[in-house]
């Protein structure tokens, strides 16, 4: 299977590099080369989905003779995690990375089959560069090969952190990834319509979908993340700007930005320049944050390692920005717009300033992200910035955005006269003045301005959308009749791409009145409590029921049962715990060895719509910890006698071998047993989150839109072909 | 006014407050940042600045009174190591040897005292293969 996986590896790489070679020389048109670079680019995927499939045969059968399994999986490792352990690997995440590339590469292709002529083999021989990169990278570099085999084969393996087997751990990386690759295709397009001086909008027209793929990807990337941050780490939060979360939030803000200006270039022609910049930062943006992970240039909770591959991304990173500022500044006499503003009320306007808000919010992540590297330039220290600076800036950016997701899309294109913005606005403007008295007076929202003024401006752009929504319904009505509902859904979807983005504004409104709600009216209470006890948090009276303890033979699962009462009534029982991992791949565990793996936190949630009511536990297993140091020394001695025997007669080793690990399991269940009985004081963190849920609700909402507005529809469909016929036709005519 | 001239001026307004923010950005990012300190360059730090204090757990050294946990840290070659009190969130991954990021203050007591959930741990890489091995780990054969 090794030998299998190798040579397919092998010839991808070689397959790869003859795409980009018959395309280059297919460039003039020659059709017979291009085809051919088109067939090696599905052949490349073939080839990579083998590379996955041979790996995934040796994970789900334990084949310890592939180093790759044998770090990341075990015999005991739940099945579930076995097909997603690849990509907790190194090598198995750059197999991913090349393997997703090869199957954007191949829809992009198929989907340009007969379009873009020039740019084409140019946006081939780019693509298949950056994948020939990464199955290089796997073949050629360091310790990163997915066939590296072990000979002989160990019985088993080291297994897969338990940290790291949580649902949302498993399709987070993919998701990201997807997200960072499906970014190659616009940029390996913008590439071969520079170098051809194909500069109108075409190249864009059959990217966008793609650009809109990756910007979805990577908001689910990022969402999951957070997600599992908030419910399986025990502090509660779901965003800690760490220099990895960073990373992967500066490509999807560059990657907003972008998907907005295009806009502006297919309707208006202009932004030529800024365009093909912006896609140009958010690939390398993308390729920082797969570097960001593999390099330990800067300290973060994410895991890394000192690995062999960040200096050549490095160098990939560097060869694409230097590559790309040639390229871009030999041809600024075609980037030239086509026309000029016409006034600042006018949606391009809109979208330039959205777009340098969006810049100036990358900009500011990008400085603290790398202030540690900056510092230890400047002044020779390795000085880093916190949460609270990040915030400073990031939440009066965010702010004016919200305002902007609202006005953006209501004006028209080239001018707004007053007279029709006072027609458009007076609802919103007049709902959010609403809001903002109703909150100040009823809630304590006025203690914190900025969220206030979020919370406006979140309801001018909801009921700005909303109105747009009614007007567009209120037309069709006019035209066809029927109910205002059906002519809303009508509308809608004869317009997917408008109205999918009207959602997504949406969504990303509510998203961030629940961020601005939840950071800045939480309560966040570290209290001890012994069982029995009990204590009060804001609405809440909160009791410590009794401790649970649990044993398997993997963990301990230490916990508490805990009773929450508002207004005198049950309001959840919750069971926060706190697990305690034996480290795999240990032949035999002693009962503190249960103390030397990894330890995680299971939150207690009770989610509202209102409110999260958010509790996790920290157990003090001092004790326990002493009660295992005497179960072991006397299961020490029990084995000391049983080795003997052993000695003597052979044939009893089976035997030994059950009846100590019987009386492991029985010392375990008893230290279990113990703690539910005698537990001592546990201190607990109680969060109330308010609106926190809305967080999710918003991203889920804008994961709609964005759907919808990939999605399309029967019309456009109607029109590609019509217009493969046409093309179709023009060329047969020419030929006659 | 004529267009172009009319263009220039909102380009150098731009400019200038894009110059302006970069200008605060970097001024606040170099009052606001802490530096990071090794244990055995804090030993003769002052008291009373903050610092964010990188190091390894001391095996053996965590103790837990209350809602207090009191360990050592030690630099990453383990020479020499500063008493700590830590109250708030601890990472899942915390546990002795690990490398920990703590912003806190030194005491006049020349213990380190962390601020509230800002104990960050560096996971045991998923990059890095690391097969703990454990002396004392009893091996049965079968």
């Amino acid at each position: 299977m090794i030998e299998l996986g190798s040579a397919a590896l092998t010839l991808a790489f070689l397959t790869a590099l003859y795409a980009i070679v018959a395309a280059l020389i297919g460039r003039d048109g020659d059709r017979r080369w291009i085809e051919s670079s088109r067939r090696a680019v599905y052949a490349l995927c073939m080839l990579l989905t083998l590379c996955v499939v041979v790996i995934e045969i040796a994970f789900a059968g334990d084949d310890f003779s592939f180093n790759i399994v044998q770090q990341h999986s075990s015999i005991e490792t739940p099945t579930f995690y076995k097909f997603t352990a690849m990509w907790s690997s190194q090598e198995g995440s750059l197999l991913l990375w090349a393997w997703v590339l090869s199957i954007a590469a191949s829809a992009a292709l198929f989907a340009t089959r007969a379009k873009l002529r020039e740019i084409v083999p140019y946006a081939t021989a780019v693509m298949m560069g950056v994948a020939a990169f990464f199955v290089g990278l796997m073949l050629f570099a360091k310790n990163v090969n997915p066939f590296a085999g072990l000979d002989p084969a160990p019985a088993d393996g080291v297994g897969l952190n338990p940290l790291l087997q949580h649902p949302s751990m498993m399709v987070h990386p993919p998701m990201l990834y997807s997200g960072y690759v499906a970014f190659t295709i616009p940029f390996a397009f913008a590439v071969g319509a520079l170098i051809t001086r194909r500069l109108d909008a075409a190249w864009i027209r059959s990217t966008r979908r793609f650009a809109l793929i990756a910007w979805a990807f990577l908001g689910i990337g990022l969402l999951l993340g957070a997600r599992w941050s908030y419910t399986e780490l025990g502090w509660g939060g779901y965003w800690a700007w760490d220099p990895v979360e960073n990373a992967a939030l500066m490509p999807w803000l560059m990657g907003t930005a972008f998907l907005h200006s295009i806009m502006v270039q297919e309707k208006r022609g202009m932004l030529k320049v800024w365009n093909v910049s912006l896609i140009v930062a958010t690939f390398s943006l993308a390729l920082l944050g797969t570097f960001l992970v593999r390099s330990g240039v800067l300290q973060s909770i994410h895991a890394f390692g000192d690995s062999t591959v960040g200096p050549y991304i490095l160098a990939l990173i560097g060869v694409v920005l230097i590559g790309s500022v040639v390229l871009i500044s030999s041809r600024l006499d075609d980037l030239r717009s086509e026309r000029r503003m016409d006034s600042l009320a006018s949606r391009e306007a809109v979208f330039m300033v959205n777009n340098l808000l969006l810049i100036g919010l990358c900009a500011v992540i990008f400085w603290g992200t790398f202030f540690p590297l900056i510092s230890e330039l400047f002044t020779g220290d390795r000085a880093s910035l916190a949460a609270p600076w990040f915030d400073r800036y990031t939440t009066p950016l965010a702010i004016v955005l919200v305002l902007f997701t609202g006005i953006g899309p209501l004006l028209a294109w080239r001018r707004v006269s007053w007279r029709s913005a006072r027609r458009i606005f007076i609802w919103p403007a007049a709902i959010a003045a609403l809001a903002a008295l109703l909150l100040a007076l009823t809630t304590d929202a006025a203690s914190n301005p900025w969220a206030l003024a979020l919370f406006a401006f979140g309801a001018f752009a909801l009921t700005g959308l909303a109105q747009e929504f009614w007007r567009g319904g209120a037309a069709r009505q006019a035209v066809s009749g029927g109910s205002m509902a059906v002519a809303m859904v009508a509308v809608a979807a004869r317009n997917r791409r408008r109205y999918g983005g009207y959602i997504v504004h949406a969504g990303i409104a509510v998203l961030l009145i629940g961020i601005a709600a939840s950071s800045s009216f939480q309560t966040n209470r570290d209290v001890s409590l012994r069982p029995g006890q009990s204590t009060v948090v804001n609405d809440y009276r909160i009791t410590y029921e009794r401790p649970t303890a649990s044993v398997n033979d993997r963990a301990f699962t230490f916990g508490a049962v805990l009773d929450v009462k508002k207004d005198g009534e049950r309001f959840a029982l919750l069971n926060p715990t706190r697990r305690y991992f034996r480290p795999t791949g240990t032949p035999t565990p002693t009962v503190r060895s249960f103390f030397a793996g990894e330890s995680t936190s299971e939150v207690g949630l009770k989610a509202g719509f209102k409110s999260d009511f958010w509790t996790a536990v920290q157990t003090d297993i001092s004790g326990i910890e002493r009660r295992a140091r005497m179960a072991d020394e006397r299961f020490r001695e029990v084995m000391a006698v049983l080795a003997q025997r052993v000695q003597r007669d052979p044939a009893q080793a089976p035997a030994a071998a059950r009846f100590a690990r019987d009386v492991l399991d029985r010392t375990a269940g008893r230290v279990a047993e113990l703690y539910s009985s005698q537990a001592p004081a546990a201190t607990f963190r109680v969060i109330v989150n308010p609106l926190v849920s809305w967080m999710w609700i918003g991203a889920l909402i804008a994961l709609i839109g964005a759907l919808i507005a990939i999605w399309p529809s029967a019309e456009a469909r109607r029109r590609r072909v019509t217009s493969l016929y046409g093309a179709r036709l023009g060329r047969e005519l020419s030929r006659a | 006014m004529d267009p172009a001239r009319k263009r220039q001026i909102r380009l150098g307004v731009a400019l200038g407050v894009a110059v302006l923010l970069a200008a605060a950005l970097v001024y606040t990012s170099f009052s606001a940042s802490t530096e990071a300190r090794e244990p055995s360059q804090l030993l003769s730090a002052n008291p009373g600045k903050t610092y964010e204090l990188t190091g390894k757990v001391v095996p053996g050294s965590i103790e837990r009174s209350g809602d207090e946990l009191r360990f050592r840290v030690a630099d990453r070659d383990g020479s020499r190591s500063l008493p700590v009190s830590y109250r708030g969130a601890v990472p899942d991954p915390f546990r002795d040897g690990r490398e920990i990021i703590l912003t806190g203050e030194l005491s006049e007591a020349g213990t380190f005292v962390g601020e509230r959930d800002t104990l960050i741990t560096k996971c045991p890489s998923k990059f890095t293969e690391e097969a703990e091995e454990d002396p004392e780990h009893v091996v049965i054969d079968e």
